[in-house]
């Protein structure tokens, strides 16, 4: 860990400047969301003030920043609201994957055989399957249980990322187990699960933080997308940025452009937060990526006793 | 100056008395890997005998060496006897001291687990025998977590204690460290101090200083001598190197291809190497003597596939004095005649190459070769030719017939004798130049 | 010998490394000449710039590093030359065999092929007959027989591939060779094979040979001058027969010493490690750890002396025992030792 925080804070250049970059966009997003109930000036469902309804598709102004949308919702709330929506479901599905994922990647690498195989097969069927369909099919199993709600949401993100981190780790503890160290620890005597715990655990799940960054952004676009197709989190539940753009499209086309507008690049400007911090950590922590920085070398003129003594050579 | 310590080996017969673990009649084979296809075809590819036949005791208080090149076995018969490989026939016993005559061979996970306590290991590339992520204290006590249970001051006392033995201190300047931070002598250090932390009686010590530098070579093997005195262990010490063999070890065994082809006291055998390929070996190690001349006459090739390994004995086809029964095979004549070639300018290759036909059917050993493919006359001489160029070759011992059959020439070869372990003069020695000594004494 | 017959010359050649602290000075001011047709053993332990001399000679070094001093390589400046010409020079003049010979062979491709390539890259226009007389005679010079020219590299041993590799080098018939631990990773007799080989290069190409090792024998079985290394200087170097008989400098002499050989009875070892070589101790860098350190050797840096028996030595010692200095009372007092514990080792 130690030397982890080194690295990314020793990091110069352009890697530097993406991590930079990356890091403001999302800390922005995720303070607008910590403080929703003081910042927003509306409830994600609220279109009543005091008993009276709130403007239907007002113009950003003074009154309301970004205007209204067809359903009498302030926009800016729902957009501040809806960062705490897909923050949560982010944060939730790379947690579960990684939760689930890592383990099994760990134990189906370490133990071999047809656990391995069995295991192996099934994580690759889903890596296979398109993942946005995949994502419909679990969030329509899982409404029923468990309601269309944030929880659901994240789970059904999390079936497409589980393949990740396991086919990483798996593949990673397959070579791992074959280094001297592993061998060492049979040697004293250590049993499996504390060879895995031990030994493996710490040196395969090196690249977990960069492929959690990435798929961050990636479950962003992929709950976006299930809210514009009407499966994801029930409008009912929560504000979510996909959703309000499919409602706001047909009054796009209608010239009222900014119910559609703001979710939009909400979206957009979370993904790339996402993407940046990714990329960044990427740069700084893959040693395949990584460059060494040049430092010119200064050669002073060699000194009188350095020097050969020319008459004695 | 340190010296040798004057401990006289134990010579004569091994009685399970005096041994704490024995070989018997191990075997150890791998399943290799044959190719994509075949793998899809679900058939199995071919097994490898990286142990084949291995009988042999480490005396309690001894230090063994398993001498040979890479590819002759030592390394598995080490981690076999620690039960890291399992034995594919035969039977590893240990006896211990306290836990009695332990068949390590038949042992489930778990009491092989256990019998750690006893037997430990120490490898050859300390750079990659410690957890990167792992302090030095944190790896060193970790065989006490798990067989002791230790935890807290008592782990760190216990952890100390290793640390100063090995020589690793002050203390308080290692226990914090990673291995990185470490240099490869200081590495070796920590990896003994974990394998001696158990108190255990056997120490299989993996090629321990190859990898070091040589000025800490002394160092290291200097401190294992030591720790052997100090806490009563008896080591297995596998190397490729005779010169650190001769001086640490009170036995030795040659090993080639699997097998031990020569074994007795170290001094005997350093003082009169009885088969050809510990006289080879002895021969080959540089010295930094500034009066020998490079060796020059050396066995050729180098240690054959244990996969297919050669008739009769394993090391005929590079043994300078190999006889008729020696296993000479179809495999030796396709050798020859690439040889003869690799000595010759490239015209003589372009002008004989058609008169041998395919090299490949050659490639099968057999006791019967047919080369050429018309010009039978031809064939015959250039054989001929080959022999005049060096008519010692053992080669030809091993050739019971040349025979023209009409389309080339057929080559026959004697019978081979794989030679078994034989006592000679103090030693055993697999090689049909020693003629078997109880096998006179019963005439 | 005639001065023409110098093929590699250096004078107070360093290699220096940038670091983000204080550079790396992995060679700082050594001065050797190399012969037509000799070979040069270069020995040290890990860490004392073998390996960074050799590559330097070659100008194989990486982004960051600098030369300076005087290096020619016949008549040619290598330190002014432009970074093409030094390209052009490697491989056709200047040869390089490393350690590990699998990582550098093309699996997919054929012997003979990687033989073809070679030749083409520095021969353009060179006839098919020519490619495969010259590879068959490398491959020859190298032991491996005609009948594998068409084999792929995974279908020889681990002692054919580096033999291959050599012969891959040789090939191109270049004047000088730098061979890093060309055998470190074999086995014994394999390891005498080869170095039998690189000692009867001579016979047929005529390549001088700068042979990089940390194993003595190998050097005084095989090598006609060596050349010992110590924190970025040649503190040693001379005919080795002689360097091996009569060591001059503590260094070589502990060296010896501490080698495990069969006439070994004795276990020795030198104190300490070599130092960073970023920031050496003053004076002769070995004074730290050398029995026979006076207080010169703190204070000032030997200067490269011709001993009587020849070899040329940075040492006061050998100096002072050798009369070729005159050292005061207070200089020749030994110097006090600081304490060096077990574990301060390589």
């Amino acid at each position: 860990m130690r030397h982890w925080f080194n690295t990314i804070w020793n990091t110069r250049g352009l890697a530097r400047w993406i991590l930079v970059a990356g890091l403001v966009i999302v800390v922005a997003f995720v303070v607008l969301a910590l403080l929703a109930p003081w910042v927003a000036p509306y409830e994600f469902n609220q279109s009543k003030v005091d008993g009276e309804k709130l403007p239907k598709l007002a113009h950003p102004s003074g009154d309301y920043w970004l205007g209204t949308n067809d359903q009498f919702y302030d926009i800016w709330s729902r957009v501040i609201w809806g960062a705490r929506t897909a923050l949560e479901v982010i944060f939730l599905s790379v947690a579960f994957s990684i939760v689930l994922g890592v383990p099994l990647g760990l134990v189906s690498g370490f133990v071999g055989g047809w656990v391995d195989r069995a295991l192996v097969f099934v994580m690759d069927s889903l890596y296979a399957l398109p993942s946005l369909l995949l994502a419909i099919v679990f969030s329509f199993l899982l409404r029923g249980p468990l309601g269309g709600g944030i929880v659901a949401a994240a789970l059904s993100l999390t079936c497409i990322y589980i393949p990740q981190y396991f086919r990483v780790v798996r593949n990673t503890t397959v070579s791992t187990k074959e280094a001297v160290y592993v061998e060492a620890a049979r040697a004293i005597g250590a049993p499996p699960r504390t060879i895995m715990r031990k030994y493996l655990f710490g040196n395969v799940v090196q690249s977990v933080p960069v492929i959690g960054t990435l798929n961050a952004a990636d479950a962003l676009s992929t709950l976006a997308a299930l809210g514009f197709l009407g499966f994801g989190i029930q409008p009912t539940e929560a504000s979510e940025w996909g959703y309000d753009l499919s409602r706001a499209l047909d009054d796009a086309q209608a010239g009222t452009w900014w119910p559609a507008l703001f979710p939009g690049l909400a979206i957009i400007l979370l993904i790339t937060g996402l993407t940046l911090v990714g990329e960044g950590l990427n740069e700084t922590l893959n040693p395949a990526l990584r460059r060494r920085r040049l430092i010119p070398v200064q050669m002073p003129a060699m000194r009188a006793d350095d020097a050969i003594d020319a008459r004695n050579v | 100056m340190p010296t040798k310590p004057e401990t006289p080996a134990p010579t004569g017969p091994v009685t399970s008395t005096d041994a704490v673990v024995e070989a018997h009649d191990l075997e150890v084979h791998f399943a290799l890997q044959g190719s994509a296809l075949a793998r899809l075809l679900g058939r199995r590819g071919r097994t490898v005998k990286a142990i084949d036949g291995v009988n042999v005791a480490l005396r309690r208080g001894e230090v063994l060496g398993l001498v040979g090149e890479s590819g002759s076995g030592k390394t598995t018969l080490g981690r076999a006897i620690l039960g890291l490989v399992p034995a594919t026939a035969g039977s590893i016993t240990y006896h211990g001291r306290d836990r009695g005559d332990v068949v390590v061979s038949e042992l489930g996970s778990r009491d092989l687990r256990a019998l750690r306590t006893s037997m430990q290991m120490v490898f050859q590339d300390p750079g990659a025998a410690l957890n990167p992520g792992m302090t030095i204290e944190e790896a060193i006590g970790h065989p006490l977590v798990i067989h002791r249970k230790l935890k807290g001051a008592e782990l760190r006392t216990r952890v100390c204690d290793a640390l100063e033995r090995v020589g690793l201190s002050p203390v308080e300047r290692y226990l914090g460290k990673y291995p990185a931070d470490l240099s490869g002598g200081q590495k070796q250090r920590a990896v003994i101090a974990r394998a001696i932390i158990l108190e255990p009686e056997v120490l299989i010590a993996d090629e321990p200083v190859s990898m070091l530098d040589m000025s800490v070579r002394a160092k290291i093997l200097q401190l294992m001598l030591d720790l052997k005195d100090q806490l009563d262990l008896s080591y297995v010490y596998i190397t490729h190197d005779l010169a650190s063999a001769k001086y640490i070890c009170d036995r030795i065994a040659i090993m080639y291809l699997g097998r031990i082809v020569e074994i007795g006291p170290s001094d005997e055998i350093f003082a009169n190497p009885r088969h050809p390929y510990t006289k080879a070996l002895l021969k080959a190690i540089p010295e930094p003597d500034p009066d020998r001349m490079l060796p020059r006459d050396l066995p050729r090739g180098e240690i054959p596939d244990a996969a297919v390994p050669p008739l009769g004995c394993s090391f005929h086809p590079r043994c300078p004095v190999a006889v008729q029964e020696c296993g000479w095979e179809s495999r030796d004549l396709r050798t020859l005649l690439e040889e003869h070639w690799t000595r010759n300018p490239g015209a003589t290759y372009d002008a004989e190459r058609d008169m041998v036909g395919d090299l490949g059917k050659l490639d099968k050993p057999e006791l019967s070769a047919h080369l050429g493919v018309t010009d039978s006359q031809g064939t015959l001489a250039l054989l001929n030719r080959i022999r005049a160029e060096n008519p010692d070759e053992p080669f030809w011992r091993g050739v019971a017939g040349i025979e023209d059959d009409g389309n080339g020439v057929r080559l026959e070869f004697h019978q081979p004798h794989d030679p078994a372990l034989r006592p000679a003069g103090g030693v055993e020695v697999a090689c049909v130049l020693y003629p078997d000594e109880r096998e006179n004494e019963k005439t | 010998m005639k001065s023409d017959d110098v093929v590699i010359s250096a004078r107070d050649l360093r290699v220096w490394y940038g670091t983000a602290g204080l550079p790396v000075r992995a060679v700082d001011g050594v001065s050797f000449e190399i012969r037509s047709g000799e070979i040069l053993g270069l020995v040290g332990e890990s860490g004392c710039g073998k390996s960074t001399l050799g590559r330097g000679l070659l100008g194989l070094l990486p982004d960051g590093a600098a030369r300076d001093g005087e290096l020619f390589f016949r008549e040619r400046d290598m330190l002014r030359l432009k970074r093409r010409e030094q390209h052009a020079l490697r491989g056709r003049e200047l040869g390089l065999i490393f350690q590990e010979p699998l990582t550098r062979l093309n699996p997919l491709m054929r012997i003979s092929e990687h033989f073809s390539e070679t030749l083409k890259t520095h021969h353009r226009g060179i006839g098919k007959d020519e490619i495969e007389s010259r590879s068959l005679e490398a491959l020859r010079v190298m032991g491996i027989p005609p009948t594998r020219f068409r084999a792929y590299p995974h279908e020889f041993s681990g002692g054919m591939r580096q033999r291959l590799m050599i012969a891959l080098t040789l090939v191109l018939r270049p004047a000088f060779v730098v061979a890093d631990e060309p055998t470190t990773a074999l086995d014994v007799l394999v390891e005498a094979q080869i170095i039998r080989m690189l000692h009867d290069l001579r016979d047929t190409y005529e390549t001088s040979l700068l042979l990089i090792t940390h194993n003595l024998g190998i050097i005084a079985e095989a090598c006609d001058r060596v050349a010992v290394m110590y924190a970025g200087r040649i503190v040693e170097i001379g005919d080795a027969h002689t360097v091996f008989r009569a060591p001059q400098h503590p260094y070589t002499r502990e060296l010896l010493r501490s080698t495990i050989s069969l006439s070994t009875t004795g276990l020795n070892y030198i104190e300490g490690a070599p130092p960073d070589l970023s920031d050496p101790p003053p004076g002769c860098r070995f004074h730290p750890r050398c029995p026979d350190a006076m207080q010169v050797c703190e204070r000032r840096a030997p200067v490269p002396r011709v001993q009587p028996s020849g070899s040329r030595t940075e040492c006061w010692a050998a100096d002072h025992a050798n009369g070729l200095v005159t050292l005061t009372e207070d200089e020749r007092i030994p110097l006090a030792k600081e304490v060096i514990a077990l574990a301060d080792e390589a």
